[in-house]
């Protein structure tokens, strides 16, 4: 530990609060991320998902016909517009 | 502007976030740690103030990034109001509570600095009392967030919050030019150039480069879970909606 002076208390003091608040944020932060990517999980093993996400893929199925396009290219092109893109 | 439009697709800022998380992580791990060894075991004491201008390097880039993160919710604001970019209000709503956090550690470590070399730990001068305007910013506008409970109309009513709270950055910046403060004059970003020694120059842009990849990094983090809350809660909502048809 190096030799801080007559001021230590107060350079341990600022250091060792910049630890705690910045180390409660990046826990609070990490925390909340996982808490939300196991909630999509929990509803998404119930069968919810949303209309967008792929379905799970079925070994039995096998369709030889050519897959239905999801949206024409006039949607397609409104839904990249900012301010139309659901989250 | 297109990579910003591409962007605004939720999902493939996820996949973008998802692949630059891990790597920001180890910048962030390693530019921290050299400069926590730089400040606490290179730099040397300064001329006047001793060792406590270790301080300094905790300070600084905390005010830094304080001011950073409301520049950023004001410029989010815009991208609410004008563009109705679908990530503006995500980016603004969880760049607030990080900003607080920062500008929080800002006074606090300005008070611990202020006591030894100014003999008080705080004084109602215009750098102190604009920084203090800054933090309660950030509180209004995370209560404003929390107390409206539809996302868009809480982003717009935030959005105008953050536009009109951004006038104190400026006032932050010059208030130490504008008005005779306690507070030492601008001495980095500066006509002439930093005033401060290199030997002390440098641990101090590494600590700010270490604090804005992490300040970077918490904030996507951040806004992954923003808009993966959204879902949840509009994957319940279609839950709740099935439910109710299925008793009709």
């Amino acid at each position: 530990m190096p030799d801080l002076g007559t001021h230590a208390s107060f350079i341990i003091a600022a250091y060792a609060v910049t630890f705690v608040a910045v180390g409660a944020l990046v826990i609070a932060t990490l925390e909340d991320d996982r808490k939300q990517r196991r909630k999509i999980a929990e509803l998404e093993r119930l069968g919810i998902r949303r209309r967008s996400a792929k379905a799970p893929a079925s070994p039995t199925v096998k369709s030889r016909s050519k897959p239905k396009a999801a949206t024409t290219p006039a949607k397609r092109k409104t839904a990249s517009r900012p301010g139309k893109t659901r989250l | 502007m297109t990579p910003m439009i591409s962007l605004a697709n939720p999902t493939r800022f996820l996949s973008l976030v998802d692949r630059v998380v891990p790597w920001l992580s180890v910048v962030v791990v390693i530019t921290l740690g050299i400069g926590l060894y730089l400040s606490l075991f290179v730099a040397p004491p300064d001329y006047q103030q001793g060792e406590t201008v270790k301080i300094m390097f905790v300070h600084v880039p905390s005010a830094w990034l304080g001011m950073l993160g409301y520049t950023l919710i004001a410029v989010a604001a815009l991208g609410t109001l004008i563009w109705r970019h679908p990530l503006a209000d995500v980016a603004a709503k969880t760049a607030a509570p990080i900003g607080a956090t920062f500008t929080f550690i800002a006074l606090v470590t300005g008070s611990l600095w202020g006591k030894p070399m100014w003999g008080t730990y705080w004084v109602w001068d215009a750098r102190l009392t604009s920084m203090l305007i800054l933090f309660l910013l950030y509180l209004g506008l995370i209560a404003l967030w929390q107390a409206i409970d539809e996302p868009g109309r809480a982003g717009r009513a935030a959005a105008i919050l953050g536009l009109v709270g951004a006038i104190n950055i400026p006032i932050i910046k010059f208030s130490v030019d504008w008005w005779n403060t306690l507070h030492q004059p601008e001495s980095i970003f500066r006509a002439g150039g930093p005033t401060i020694d290199p030997s002390l120059l440098i641990p101090l842009f590494v600590m700010a480069g270490g604090f804005t990849a992490l300040f970077v990094l918490l904030h996507l983090i951040a806004m992954r879970a923003e808009i993966l809350r959204r879902r949840v809660h509009a994957l319940q909502r279609t839950q709740v909606e099935h439910a109710a048809l299925a008793e009709a």
